[in-house]
């Protein structure tokens, strides 16, 4: 039998194959760990709340005078997963074309933010919102009565996006 | 003729055309707003703006040369419009150079001066020359810092077009189209200056039957159709070739289809038919009929069915009657395809001799543009097919009195509400049994015992021969389940996509088939293969059988725009097609 023995127990040496030096040394990191700052959050007692750069769950802002959208339709256009669904309808007032329908589906949205890049009226924009719980497919089709957000809850993004957009 | 260089391109045009066509001729487009082929020149938007040269010509005539060997060549003081200016012999024309573009760049950028920043909510986006030309030739830059002008949005213009003030670039298209094809001048400029906005005359109203084509001929989204306004964007619809069925001139016409649904119908250039332009009827009335009121499944007795037991109740209807008493009454509203299926079936299947089909004219209807008295798409296809008995007696009176004389018990009726028909009234009470091939629900469908959804003509394909004995190829633009997998359905990017749970994507798809379809699946009934798979199949029977169809098919049908009949060997010469909406997205 020509075989040349290469095993993993010839390579090692004496300290190696008894392992206890090896062990210490886990067991100290283990330790120092213990007396490290924690990071874990008591999730959902202690919620995280993101800054304005995150982009959570794509919401339309609501002005006091009504939606800024005038469902031009780019943000469908430009949905990499076809989430977007919008209908445009005409009123009477200076903004003649207003969003009779805009549905998004959460579970094609892919949280990418080009809806909000494209939209010329700054319309739609991420939210903060990543608490996203659905029980049917029709109910993560969000219409306009969930999507709408008064402005006043959205100055973060807004200001994100006035400095890096 | 004329020798002219095109951007370095020798070019024989025509005498007396102007450079705009010559270039036209070698399909280059120069960027224009106001200049349309089909109106008189007016030359006022200055887009179509090119440097116009002649060689240096010396003492002897003969023209000059540098040391390099090429023409010197003297370039005009100022640009000219091509639009407006002929070509002569020896003329030099420069599209694309430093001068040229610079002269383009200022108009645009003068134009988009007083234009709002509506492309978010205009109808026209998409497929507007303005927004083509601002990216293509501008520079992007404008030097405009003052408050725009701000004018009246939504001005009636007529019942149909709405004008917005704002948008207009003053070209003055509907004007002219206003005076020179719909012939009611009612239209001018008013104001001068940045103040310069279009009205109708005082007391008048823009309601010519063609003034809805103003709406394709802006070339910005100032004139909007009242009937589409903000039904969709130009790119969430796709846009199939079709022919209008509203009466037998057949104009061409293109189908906008979202979510299997026509939301708009529009002209189709075809210089041979309507050359740019159709009806507002035709517009307006041809599509709410294939989107609503649609029979979607078989009906015995009132009652839904399927195919299979519908088609075997039928031939258990034709079995139990002799053929002298089944009459079929065909349609000059189906496509030559039906009516040649229809008169087989006459023939090989039921074997009757009692076949018509109805005329249906309307005086009031037509006038002397497009508008035809004969509001059938292909009366001329039923006469030459031979879908009739008799020849001239395909009026409802004569019919219905071959009913009453030969006492007929069983009518297949194909598309014909004959029910509401009076004519027919007195005679239907004696008849057993009506087999009805129907596309839509009316009073027919409540005395027949059997009714079979046909499918519309926006769902097949097929071909129309208008008043001028042309055959012209419709092509499929809604989905049914019959024709749902078929090959090159014109779909756009959300009707491809949709998902069964996705809301936007839930158009009915109707159960209904062509009638060629169903005759075929009948005459299986009886045990004969016809053999058809596609509409082609039986055209290509159609070919074959008729001499005046000889050598057509559909692939030379859409080539030469359409083929007369008895004539397909030599067909017209292709011409030069101009559409005023080139960036129709193609998806």
């Amino acid at each position: 039998m020509n075989i040349k023995k290469n095993t993993e127990l010839e390579r090692m040496s004496f300290w190696e194959k008894i392992y206890l030096p090896e062990i210490a040394r886990g067991l100290s990191l283990t330790f120092k760990q213990m007396f490290e700052p924690t990071f874990t959050r008591q999730y959902p007692e202690e919620r995280w709340i993101p800054t304005g750069s995150y982009r959570g769950r794509p919401v339309l802002v609501l002005e006091e005078d009504g939606e800024r959208c005038v469902a031009c339709g780019l943000c469908s256009r430009v949905c990499p997963a076809l989430a977007i669904e919008v209908q445009a309808g005409e009123t009477d007032n200076v903004k003649e074309r207003y969003p009779a329908k805009f549905e998004i589906n959460m579970l094609r949205c892919i949280y990418c933010g080009f809806c909000e890049e494209v939209c010329p009226e700054e319309a739609i924009i991420m939210s903060k919102d990543y608490e996203l719980v659905f029980t049917s497919q029709e109910e993560a089709i969000l219409g306009k009565d969930k999507l709408l957000i008064p402005i006043a809850q959205l100055q973060d993004r807004l200001e994100f996006l006035r400095q890096y957009k | 003729m004329p020798q002219i260089i095109i951007d370095g391109q020798r070019v024989e045009a025509a005498a007396g055309s102007t450079i705009i066509e010559a270039a036209m001729e070698i399909e280059k487009t120069l960027p224009h707003f106001c200049w349309h082929p089909g109106l008189s020149v007016s030359g006022n938007c200055r887009m179509c703006l090119v440097n116009v040269g002649f060689p240096k010509k010396g003492a002897d005539g003969a023209p000059e040369f540098d040391e390099s060997g090429n023409v010197i060549v003297m370039w005009g003081p100022k640009l000219a419009i091509g639009c407006a200016t002929p070509v002569a012999d020896g003329m030099i024309i420069d599209t694309q150079g430093q001068r040229t573009e610079h002269a383009q760049h200022a108009i645009m950028e003068f134009l988009l001066i007083n234009h709002p920043l509506d492309c978010p909510i205009c109808d026209e986006a998409g497929q507007c020359k303005l927004q083509e030309y601002a990216f293509n030739h501008s520079n992007g830059k404008s030097r405009f810092i003052e408050q725009k002008n701000h004018k009246d949005k939504r001005v009636k213009l007529g019942p149909r077009v709405l004008f917005d003030a704002e948008r207009c670039i003053s070209c003055s298209r509907c004007i002219r189209f206003a005076d020179e094809i719909a012939k009611q001048p009612a239209l001018t400029f008013v104001q001068r200056g940045d103040h310069v906005t279009i009205q109708t005359f005082p007391g008048m109203e823009f309601d010519s039957p063609y003034s809805m084509n103003v709406i394709d001929i802006c070339p910005v989204g100032a004139l909007t159709s009242m009937d589409f306004r903000f039904n969709a964007r130009v790119w969430e619809m796709s846009f199939t070739n079709s022919i209008c069925p509203g009466c037998s001139r057949g104009c061409n016409t293109k189908l906008g289809v979202r979510n299997n649904e026509i939301l708009r119908i529009e002209p189709r250039t075809n210089m041979h038919v309507n050359e740019y332009w159709m009806c507002d009827a035709g517009r307006l009335e041809q599509y709410s009929f294939v989107n609503d009121n649609r029979i979607s499944e078989p009906h015995i007795k009132g009652k839904h069915t399927d195919w299979e037991s519908a088609l075997i109740a039928v031939h258990e209807v034709l079995q139990a009657y002799n053929s002298s008493q089944i009459m079929i009454i065909g349609s000059a509203y189906g496509t030559n395809e039906d009516i040649y299926a229809t008169i087989r079936f006459a023939k090989e299947i039921v074997k009757t001799t009692h076949i018509d089909f109805l005329e249906h004219r309307d005086p009031a209807f037509s006038d002397e543009m497009l508008k035809m008295t004969d509001r059938t798409p292909n009366h001329n296809g039923a006469i030459a097919l031979g879908l009739f008995t008799n020849q001239h007696e395909s009026q409802a009176e004569i019919i219905a009195q071959k009913i009453a004389k030969h006492s007929i018990k069983v009518i297949i009726t194909i598309g014909e509400n004959i029910a509401s028909h009076p004519a027919f009234s007195s005679v239907l009470n004696d008849v057993e049994h009506i087999i009805f091939l129907a596309s839509n629900d009316n009073e027919t469908n409540k005395i027949a015992s059997i009714v079979l959804p046909s499918s519309t003509y926006a769902e097949v394909y097929g071909t129309f021969t208008n008043e001028a004995h042309r055959v012209q190829l419709i092509e499929p633009a809604i989905a049914t389940k019959e024709n749902e997998r078929f090959m090159g359905l014109k779909m756009s990017r959300w009707d491809k996509l949709g998902a069964y749970n996705d809301r936007w994507s839930q158009g009915e798809k109707r159960n209904s088939r062509p009638v060629w379809n169903i005759l075929s699946a009948i005459a299986l009934q009886y045990g004969q293969h016809w053999n058809y798979t596609s509409a082609e199949d039986v055209f290509e029977s159609v070919v074959s059988t008729y001499t005046l169809f000889h050598g057509m098919s559909y692939v030379l049908l859409e080539e030469y725009q359409g083929l007369l009949l008895g004539n397909a060997k030599k067909p017209e010469s292709k011409k030069v097609v101009y559409e005023s909406h080139l960036l129709k997205p193609q998806i």
